[in-house]
C-alpha cells in the first residue's frame, strides 16, 4: 500500500544544512491504523510532509500503490494528494466563508467528479459523521470537535487510501479528543488505512502498531493489541 | 472546477471585501470613463468643426492676394493689393476655366455705422451679387445686392441680423432705413438669417454694402481683399485650383509659379487640415485617459498581490486538496478580471455619461464614440490578464508546505 525506503531529507540554510530525516524504512499495509510518535524536532513533520506527497524526499524511494512518487513534478503530486491522501490537520484548515458542505465538496470539484454525484457524496458522509444538521454551517459557526468531523469528511470525499492525520486532536479538548478517535477506529474498522502522527501517548496508544521517530531515524517499532 | 464555479467562488471573495473591491474598481471606472469622454469630446468637436467649415461653403476656393511663398501667415487676408474686380470679372468671363459655376469679389474693412443715436464698429464687406450664394449666406427680409447696385455704386447696406439688433433694437423694422457708414448715408434693403460664428468670421455682425461702393465711397481703394468662386462639383477643387492659378498668373504676366502675386486655397483643404489637427488632439488626449487606465491597472495589480499573500494558507489548503497550478492561476486571473471588466462597465456608463453632460454643455453635436467603448471593454479585459497575471502566477507557485505554515 504504502513504502518508504531509506528515505533522507536535507534542508539548506545558507552553508548550513539540516537533516531533518536520515534513513527512514518502513512500509504500511492495507487497513493499518498506524501512528508516528516523536519529541518535537524529530522529523514528524517533514515526514508527515513526503507521506502526504506535499514534499520529495532528498534521497531514497516513496511508492503509494507500488506508484512511486519521488520524482514527480508538482501537478503530479497535486493529483496524487487528491486521489490517494486525505488530510486532517491539527489546525482543521477548513477554507473560512465556505460551508461545511462545500469544503467536503471541495477536492472532488478539483478532480472533476460530476456535480450531482460531488453533493450526493459529501452529503452522506457528513451525515455518517453526525454532522448531516450542519452541511450549510460556516467554519465559524462550528465547535472544535465539528470543525475536525467536517474537516475528516473532506479528507474521505475521494476515498483515497491513506488518511495522514497530524496532530488531529492537538487542539481538542479530552472529550472531543477522545470523540475523535473513535471516529478514526470507526473508519479503520471500515477498512480504511490510518496514519495518526501524535506527541500525545494516549493517541498514540489506541492505534495498532507506533514507529517512534528520534533524531530523523526510526528507534523503535511497536505492534499492540 | 469549471470556469462558471471559479467565477461563483471569485464573486463570494470580492463581496467578502467590499471596500477594497469598490476602491479597485474605482481606478478601473476612471480610467475607462475619461477614456471614452475625452474620445467622445474630441469626435464631437471634429465634428462640429467640420460643420462650421462646411458651413462658408463646401465647395468654394478662396483667392487671396500676397504670395504663397509668404505662407498663411500674412498680415491678415488682404493687406497686399494685387487682387482686383477686374480680375475676378476676367475669371467669370474666361472660356477655358470650366469648372467652376460662380464667382464672387469681396472688400473688407471695419467701419463706424450709425443708426439715430446708436452707433457700433463692425465689418463692412463690399461685395458682389454672387457673394451670398457661395458663402452660403441666406437672406431673412429684403433683397441682396444686385449688379446694378454694383455697377451704379448704389449706396444700399445688407446687414446682420446682430448688427439690426445693436442699431434699431426690438420692434424696428431696418427695411428702409437711413443708417450712416462712416458719415455717408446708405438705405437699408435687405437683412441676412441668422448663421452663428465660423472662425473669425462672424456674418451676423456684419454689414453687406455693393463692392464698388465700398471700394470708391467709403474706403478709397481699387483691390479686393478675396474673390471666391463656386466649383460646380465638389470634387473638382483640384482642378479648379489649377485652372484658376494658371490663368491668374497668365493674366499678371507672371512666368514662375513661385513668384505668384496671390493664393489659392479651398475649403475641402481646411477642412482636411482641420479634420487632422482635431483628430491629432483626440489622440493625444485619448492617451493621456490611457495613463489612467495603466494607473488603474497597477491598482489591480496591487490588490491582488495583497489578496495573494492574505491568502497564502487557503492556496496551501487547496494544493494540499489537490488543486493543480492552473486551478489556482485561474482562479487569481478570473478574481482580477472580474474587477476590470466591472470596473470596465460601469466605467462605459460613466463616461457616456459625462460625453453627454459636457458635449450638450458645450453646445457640441450629441454623439457617443461608440468604437470607444467595445475598445474600452476589451482594453480592460486585457487589463485584467496583464496585471492579474502575475499575482495568480506567484499563487500558482507557493510550495503547499510554506503556505500551509503560512499564518
Amino acid at each position: 500500500m504504502l513504502s518508504i525506503k531509506n528515505v533522507t531529507k536535507i534542508y539548506k540554510t545558507g552553508e548550513i544544512e539540516t537533516k531533518a530525516l536520515n534513513g527512514v524504512t518502513f512500509s504500511v499495509d492495507k487497513g493499518e491504523m498506524v501512528s508516528i510518535v516523536g519529541p518535537s524536532g524529530s522529523g514528524k513533520s517533514t515526514l508527515m510532509h513526503i507521506l502526504g506527497a506535499l514534499d520529495v524526499p532528498t534521497s531514497g524511494t516513496y511508492a503509494i500503490n507500488g506508484t512511486n512518487i519521488e520524482h514527480m513534478k508538482d501537478d503530479q503530486l497535486a493529483e496524487i494528494r487528491n486521489r490517494e491522501i486525505g488530510f486532517v490537520f491539527q489546525s482543521y484548515n477548513l477554507l473560512p466563508r465556505t460551508s461545511a458542505l462545500k469544503n467536503v465538496i471541495l477536492p472532488m470539484a478539483y478532480a472533476g467528479v460530476e456535480k450531482n454525484k460531488r453533493r450526493e457524496t459529501a452529503v452522506s458522509i457528513l451525515e455518517s459523521l453526525d454532522m448531516g444538521d450542519k452541511l450549510e454551517n460556516y467554519p465559524n459557526q462550528l465547535s472544535g470537535g465539528q470543525k475536525q468531523r467536517v474537516a475528516i469528511a473532506r479528507a474521505l470525499a475521494m476515498n483515497p487510501s491513506i488518511i495522514l492525520a497530524d496532530e488531529p486532536t492537538g487542539n481538542l479538548p479530552t472529550k472531543q479528543s477522545s470523540e475523535i478517535m473513535d471516529v478514526f477506529e470507526d473508519l479503520n474498522k471500515k477498512g480504511h488505512t490510518i496514519i495518526v502522527i501524535t506527541h500525545e501517548d494516549e493517541i498514540a496508544e489506541r492505534t495498532k502498531r507506533i514507529i517512534t521517530l528520534v533524531d530523523g531515524k526510526i528507534i523503535k517499532e511497536e505492534k499492540r493489541k | 472546477m469549471t470556469i462558471v464555479e471559479l467565477m461563483a467562488e471569485s464573486i463570494d471573495v470580492l463581496k467578502t471585501n467590499k471596500m477594497r473591491t469598490a476602491l479597485s474598481v474605482l481606478g478601473i471606472i476612471i480610467g475607462i470613463g475619461s477614456v471614452i469622454a475625452l474620445m467622445t469630446l474630441g469626435k464631437a468637436a471634429q465634428q462640429s468643426t467640420v460643420e462650421r467649415i462646411s458651413a462658408l461653403g463646401s465647395n468654394m476656393l478662396t483667392i487671396t492676394p500676397g504670395s504663397e511663398s509668404e505662407g498663411f501667415l500674412r498680415g491678415g487676408g488682404g493687406s497686399a493689393s494685387t487682387l482686383t474686380y477686374a480680375d475676378a470679372q476676367a475669371i467669370a468671363n474666361e472660356d477655358r476655366i470650366t469648372t467652376i459655376d460662380e464667382v464672387a469679389a469681396e472688400y473688407s474693412s471695419n467701419a463706424q455705422v450709425a443708426y439715430e443715436r446708436n452707433n457700433s464698429s463692425v465689418s463692412v464687406n463690399g461685395v458682389t451679387p454672387d457673394f451670398f450664394s457661395i458663402r452660403n449666406i441666406d437672406i431673412e427680409s429684403g433683397s441682396v445686392i444686385t449688379q446694378s447696385d454694383v455697377e451704379l455704386l448704389n449706396k444700399v447696406a445688407v446687414l446682420g441680423p446682430t448688427v439690426v439688433t445693436d442699431l434699431f433694437g426690438p420692434g424696428v423694422n431696418p427695411l428702409g432705413q437711413t443708417i450712416k457708414i462712416n458719415g455717408t448715408s446708405f438705405t437699408v434693403v435687405g437683412v441676412t438669417a441668422e448663421k452663428g460664428s465660423t472662425g473669425r468670421f462672424n456674418t451676423d455682425e456684419t454689414v453687406y454694402v455693393p463692392l464698388t461702393t465700398a471700394q470708391r465711397g467709403l474706403f478709397g481703394v481699387n483691390h479686393v481683399s478675396a474673390i471666391y468662386v463656386n466649383t460646380k462639383n465638389a470634387d473638382d477643387a483640384d482642378a479648379a485650383e489649377n485652372q484658376l492659378g494658371y490663368y491668374l498668373l497668365e493674366l499678371h504676366r507672371i512666368k514662375n509659379p513661385a513668384d505668384a502675386d496671390f493664393s489659392i486655397f479651398s475649403s475641402s483643404e481646411l477642412l482636411a487640415t482641420v479634420s487632422e489637427v482635431t483628430g491629432t488632439f483626440t489622440t493625444l488626449l485619448t492617451g493621456i485617459a490611457a495613463i489612467s487606465l495603466v494607473v488603474g491597472g497597477i491598482g489591480i495589480m496591487n490588490i491582488m498581490l495583497v489578496t495573494v499573500t492574505e491568502r497564502t494558507k487557503e492556496i496551501g489548503i487547496r494544493k494540499a486538496l489537490g488543486a493543480k497550478r492552473r486551478s489556482i492561476t485561474s482562479q487569481f486571473l478570473i478574481e482580477a478580471i472580474i474587477l476590470t471588466v466591472v470596473g470596465g462597465i460601469i466605467g462605459v456608463a460613466v463616461g457616456v455619461l459625462i460625453s453627454m453632460f459636457l458635449t450638450k454643455r458645450m453646445g457640441l453635436p450629441q454623439i457617443i464614440a461608440y468604437e470607444s467603448i467595445g475598445l474600452a471593454v476589451a482594453v480592460s479585459c486585457v487589463i485584467g490578464i496583464i496585471f492579474g497575471w502575475y499575482p495568480a502566477q506567484r499563487a500558482s507557485k507557493l510550495q503547499p508546505i510554506e503556505a500551509l505554515r503560512y499564518e
